[in-house]
């Protein structure tokens, strides 16, 4: 077994009296992408969001047990820096609009006031473009604004921002919902690739992208961890009859 | 369906359509007579020494309302001086927060404020101010003018950041980004050109403002730089001569007139194209 980066300890999580999560145990492994799949309203992204400390800004929101990151609980981190280490991509595109392609790549850093010297900049921004596989499509309109590109262009250069704060950990919120076919396999490719250096948790409905790009998945239903393990083998053997049913298509 | 009751249908919409539009075209002929009635009678008096000179004294032709167009500067510098920040400020509290209690009590005021009668505003801002410092004062001015700026400025604040995606503000907080600078960094720019469009209507309408001027700004029939003495503002200076016995300083009322109206129409554009942008 590789190290684990991030570990889910008897994990609750409630919104006012409903609860969202149900006694949570996960471990997630170092450099993997570990899939968290299941249908609409079982909890994922509420998960991911508690990974973060994201759904503090939720009104009621509160949460029971440990997220160990590191073998640190993050709820007695700063958030502030536990975000600059947890890198996020959410579901629709959100490049800043008042940003060019440049200046997006490294906005944690200018909206941190955290000065660079310009060739830390360019750097930096070549490198995680580079990383997101976008480098080559926009370095010729780098201080062109973000919004121009195209939805799958824009999801990259999302990437790229979480990636050029060095993240350890990185957040896929259904990443690839709002796009097409096409755009859809680039970001997949590109999930892939960055498994090399960075660990990867990727929420999604799609049971046939977990399939493809995850070595680990989990599957939640109506707030419980169901079923979790090697993605190959949960694929061709579940243990549990609600996966089995759900990967079949029975429900969800 | 019978062919001659469609084509009763089709008629009937014809008609409506041709009522609206004719309501439209009729709201327009105000504004193009009040237009076509200041340029015959105030655009003779339009020219470099209208711009450039203060009044001469009755009886003698020539001078300008260089007083009054310095005036009506200063006094709106000094009121967007304190309403824009603390407008913006205001209304990012209440967008951020639509449902605390204290939001709705702003709104609350906000809306009673917008309503107050400017005589009103004029008449208390005599006594907090000018009765304190013993002295009408362009300060004085200012500050009646700021407060009927406000409520402008917050609706439009509030209204603008209430259409940023919820996304975006995530997506700075999620880089690590502090609360506080996500709203100063991401939230504002990114609804800027509605805040500006607020500001300019804003200023727009207090330019044009006489009421809260009265007892506040009072007028100046000479040049003034300072804030701490009464100074003369276009629409008060419209009032005291287009009240006075002398022909000249009617012509000036008029070019005054013309100049103000063709600033705020000018706001008004400039307004419109910051939104479209």
């Amino acid at each position: 077994m590789t190290e684990s980066v991030l570990r889910l300890d008897h994990f609750n999580f409630f919104i006012g009296e409903n609860q969202i999560l149900n006694d949570i145990n996960l471990k997630f492994q170092r450099k993997k992408v570990t899939a968290i799949m299941g249908p609409s309203g079982c909890g994922k992204t509420s998960m991911i969001r508690c990974i973060n400390r994201m759904n503090e800004w939720v009104k009621n929101a509160r949460v029971e047990g440990e997220i160990l990151f590191y073998g640190k609980n993050l709820f007695q981190m700063d958030p502030i820096l536990l975000r600059r280490k947890i890198g996020m991509v959410f579901q629709r595109p959100n490049p800043f609009p008042t940003m060019s392609i440049f200046e997006n790549v490294i906005a944690g850093y200018l909206l941190n006031g955290i000065k660079l010297s310009k060739t830390d900049k360019e750097r930096i921004v070549e490198d995680s473009l580079r990383k997101a596989a976008l480098w080559d499509e926009v370095k010729d309109g780098i201080h062109r604004k973000g919004t121009f590109l195209s939805g799958g262009q824009q999801q990259r250069l999302c990437i790229a921002r979480a990636l050029a704060m060095n993240p350890r950990l990185l957040l896929l919120d259904e990443p690839t919902s709002a796009l097409d076919p096409k755009a859809t396999s680039h970001i997949e490719e590109l999930i892939i690739e960055l498994k090399k250096t960075v660990t990867i948790v990727l929420v999604t409905h799609n049971i046939a992208q977990a399939s493809r790009v995850s070595d680990f998945t989990a599957f939640l239903y109506l707030g419980e961890l169901v079923e979790y393990g090697e993605t190959t083998k949960m694929f061709t053997v579940p243990e549990d009859k609600r996966t089995e049913e759900y990967l079949t298509g029975k429900f969800g | 369906m019978k062919k001659s009751s469609l084509k009763i249908r089709h008629a009937k919409n014809y008609l409506f359509i041709g009522i609206i539009g004719l309501c439209s075209i009729l709201l327009m002929i105000p504004l193009i007579l009040i237009f076509y009635q200041l340029i015959t009678l105030g655009g003779k008096s339009i020219n470099l020494t209208f711009l450039t000179q203060i009044p001469k004294s009755p009886g003698e032709s020539g001078g300008g309302i260089y007083n009054a167009i310095v005036g009506t500067t200063l006094l709106v510098a000094l009121a967007s001086l304190v309403s824009i920040p603390l407008g913006i400020l205001t209304g990012v509290y209440i967008s951020e927060y639509q449902n605390s209690r204290l939001s709705g009590a702003v709104r609350t005021c906000v809306d009673i404020l917008q309503g107050t009668p400017s005589i009103v505003i004029g008449i208390i801002v005599y006594t907090w101010v000018v009765r304190p410092m013993s002295q009408f004062s362009a300060i004085s001015g200012g500050v009646a003018l700021g407060i009927m700026m406000l409520p402008v400025i917050i609706k439009t604040t509030e209204e603008t950041l209430g259409l940023i995606p919820m996304s975006l503000k995530e997506a700075s907080l999620a880089l690590g980004v502090p609360y506080y600078k996500t709203i100063l960094k991401v939230v504002i720019p990114t609804g800027f050109s509605g805040i500006l469009t607020g500001i300019l209507l804003s200023i727009s309408r207090v330019a044009g403002e006489t009421a809260p001027l009265l007892f506040t700004a009072f007028g100046n029939a000479f040049l003034t730089y300072s804030i701490f003495k009464p100074i003369s503002a276009i629409p008060l200076l419209i009032f005291n001569y287009a009240t006075s016995p002398y022909e000249e300083w009617h012509q000036l009322a008029w070019g005054a007139s013309l100049l103000v109206v063709g600033m705020i129409l000018l706001l008004n554009l400039v307004a419109k194209g910051v939104t479209k942008r």
